[in-house]
């Protein structure tokens, strides 16, 4: 398959600079079709403007005015700006002596933390750890038994307390962290190494349930906060993260639903506004479907050129 | 809460009377746009409008601007179908009921969109607005809680509900389902169904097998079919909307989660592209947060 980024961008500089020199103003024209590319993908418009300015600086930089056939040179170069963005990975969890290691769940309704809870402890478990799983989402029907029943699938505990359960907006005051707390000694008493708390979607602007999440942050303060975020997220993505991520500060973003055939860029703005790192990837509902995040894969999704850039890189 | 409160932007911010038209509003119109999820495409036919009205003077100050914006949006939403689309009433918002016999109404879209919670309102409108004798069916018998969710709403509302466990056959639970609607005098079935992905082929075939049962069952049915997309979504909404509408012939869209702070620009895309009507809007998490869908006041409350 032909690489038709490197062609697009080809095809824009002769036709723009005609026999002549390839002026800076050709390369930010030819920069347009990767800003719609990274647009279509729901990259964050910001992100968008700022990641061509600095490719546009780069290229510059690297001469690619004074080629010929510049387009590989700037495929490469975009690609590379990408990878390094979704930089430093950092796909570790961070362990406390002594245990338990708390790790807790948060984000949008229906992105996928119950699931992503019992895809992290079936994780761990590979990994030799004893997790505990704390159902402390009392405001979703069924959230309790939808943990329960993952828990029993995976042959791993979970701590209940059916009595604190609320319909949703009754916010019953310190029901979550008393879930919490009573979740962590459980743990303790029973040498479970690792808790991991599944807590309510909500609405970054909602005060009273962020206020709730605030609450068991402060009071119980787990090691690790991770933010779940739907991949297929739109222009949103930014202001939902940059929220959490406020008033959490959040230790690691794992992207749901990356079995669709959504582009992705919403990673890309989660992680630029956050500078959080990226941990791990949902790809399906099944609780083996979790993966460590690795940058090189994603960048080619978000720009839509998967085949044509592997060309590039391989070379 | 209505529409018009949880949707407002920050894109009025930019119609200060007497700001004048230039390239630097042009730009800030073409990101207020872009935020909205509106797409690349709609944002340059909006913003392609206003330069060449303001190029031929037409149009000056920002107020004339938004008026271009609204007049724009407002013909995306409502525009005849553009030619080769799929005919449908793409302008009929209205839910479309059985003659005689109970009105079915299946329920898809992908996972954690918002579908049971959706139905639970659906469920609450047509018994508390319209006076309807509602029953619910548990189609969704795939994902952990999935029957016990939608167990709840029913108590909660007071409606019927027609179950299996958790593992059953869908199409089995939806065949039951009909049975029963029909010998206990139903005037409106909604059928629950579990969130799958518009790539997965074999789960799009079982959708397609449940509408099948439906058909058989009743006549007519189902009579409407109602897509949850997720108003955070971003331009993948578009593919849902297509695939979904390809195995299972939807009629309408609900758009859930527009109480955050997305936008659900998106359904301008899936309103040309593929003629679907958006019907219903979600905002919020409790049975009375639904509305109909009034292009209008969508708008207005967009750029109000
Ligand atoms: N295809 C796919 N589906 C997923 C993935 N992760 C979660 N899901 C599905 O997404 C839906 C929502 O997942 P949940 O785990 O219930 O989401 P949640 O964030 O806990 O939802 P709330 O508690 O209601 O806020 C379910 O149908 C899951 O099976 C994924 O990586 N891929
Ligand atoms: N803020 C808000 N939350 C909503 C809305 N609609 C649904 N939700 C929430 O979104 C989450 C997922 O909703 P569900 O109804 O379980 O979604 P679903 O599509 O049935 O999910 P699956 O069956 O797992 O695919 C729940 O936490 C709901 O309370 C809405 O309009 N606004
Ligand atoms: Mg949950
Ligand atoms: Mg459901």
């Amino acid at each position: 398959m032909l690489d038709a980024l490197t062609d697009k961008f080809n095809n824009v500089f002769r036709t723009l600079s005609g026999r002549g020199r390839i002026s800076e103003e050709n390369i930010r024209e030819a920069m347009r079709e990767v800003r719609t590319a990274l647009l279509e993908a729901d990259v964050s418009f910001k992100i968008v403007k700022d990641f061509t300015e600095a490719v546009v600086q780069k290229a510059i930089g690297r001469e690619v005015i004074k080629l010929l056939r510049p387009g590989e040179l700037m495929v490469q170069i975009v690609y590379e700006e990408l990878v390094n963005l979704m930089g430093p990975v950092d796909t570790r969890i961070y362990y406390v002596q002594p245990p338990p290691t708390v790790i807790m769940m948060a984000g949008l309704q229906g992105a996928g933390k119950t699931t992503t809870c019992g895809k992290l402890a079936k994780y761990l478990v590979a990994k030799g750890h004893h997790p505990l799983l704390c159902a402390a989402d009392l405001q979703r029907p069924a959230a309790v038994e939808q943990l329960r029943t993952l828990g029993a699938q995976l042959g791993i505990p979970v701590y209940t307390d059916d009595s604190k359960v609320a319909p949703h907006g009754e916010v019953a005051k310190g029901a979550a962290v008393s879930v919490c707390r009573a979740a962590i000694a459980q743990a303790k008493q029973t040498g479970r190494d690792v808790v991991i708390l599944d807590t309510a979607g909500r609405l970054h602007i909602d005060d009273a349930l962020m206020g709730e999440l605030r609450e068991v942050n402060t009071q119980l303060k787990p090691h690790q906060v991770f933010l779940v975020l739907d991949a297929m997220s739109g222009q949103d993505a930014v202001n939902s993260a940059k929220a959490f991520n406020e008033q959490l500060e959040v230790d690691g973003l794992i992207l749901t639903k990356f079995d669709s055939d959504t582009r992705g860029g919403a990673l890309l703005s989660a992680k630029m506004i956050t500078g959080k790192p990226v941990k791990f990837i949902g790809t399906g509902e099944k609780l083996d479907a979790l993966e460590e995040f690795r940058p090189e894969g994603m960048a080619q999704r978000i720009l839509g050129m998967g085949d044509i850039l592997q060309l590039v890189t391989e070379a | 809460r209505k529409t018009a409160e949880v949707l407002n932007t920050d894109v009025r911010t930019l119609f200060v009377p007497g700001r004048q038209i230039d390239d630097t509003f042009l730009t800030e119109i073409e990101e207020k746009l872009l935020q909205a999820d509106m797409g690349v495409g709609n944002v340059d036919r909006i913003v392609t409008a206003i330069r060449d009205k303001w190029r031929l003077g037409r149009i000056r100050n920002a107020p004339d601007a938004l008026g271009v914006i609204r007049e724009q949006v407002l013909g995306m939403l409502t525009a005849a179908p553009a030619e080769g689309a799929p005919p449908s009433k793409s302008d009929d918002r209205e839910l479309h009921f059985a003659e005689a016999g109970p009105t079915v109404i299946l329920v898809a879209g992908i996972n954690g969109a918002g579908k049971t919670t959706s139905i639970a309102k659906l469920a609450w409108l047509l018994k508390n607005e319209m006076g309807k004798k509602v029953m619910v069916c548990a189609s969704d018998t795939f994902r952990a809680g999935a029957v016990h969710q939608l167990s709840i709403w029913a108590e909660r509302i007071g409606v019927e509900i027609v179950r299996h466990k958790q593992g059953a056959d869908p199409a089995a639970v939806a065949y039951d389902a009909c049975e029963a609607a029909k010998t206990r005098g139903i005037d409106v079935l909604i059928v629950d169904t579990a969130g799958r992905l518009h790539t997965q082929d074999h789960l799009m075939r079982e959708l397609t097998k449940i509408r099948d049962v439906v058909t058989k069952r009743i006549e007519g049915a189902p009579h409407e079919v109602l897509l949850v997309l997720d108003a955070t979504t971003g331009q993948n909404a578009v593919l849902q909307a297509k695939n979904f509408g390809q195995a299972i012939a939807v009629t309408g869209i609900l758009l859930a989660k527009l109480d955050g702070t997305a936008k659900g620009g998106v359904v301008l895309s899936i309103k040309q592209q593929l003629n679907i009507p958006v019907k219903f809007i979600g905002l919020g998490e409790t049975p009375q947060d639904i509305e109909t869908f009034e292009p209008k006041r969508f708008v207005e409350a967009l750029f109000g």
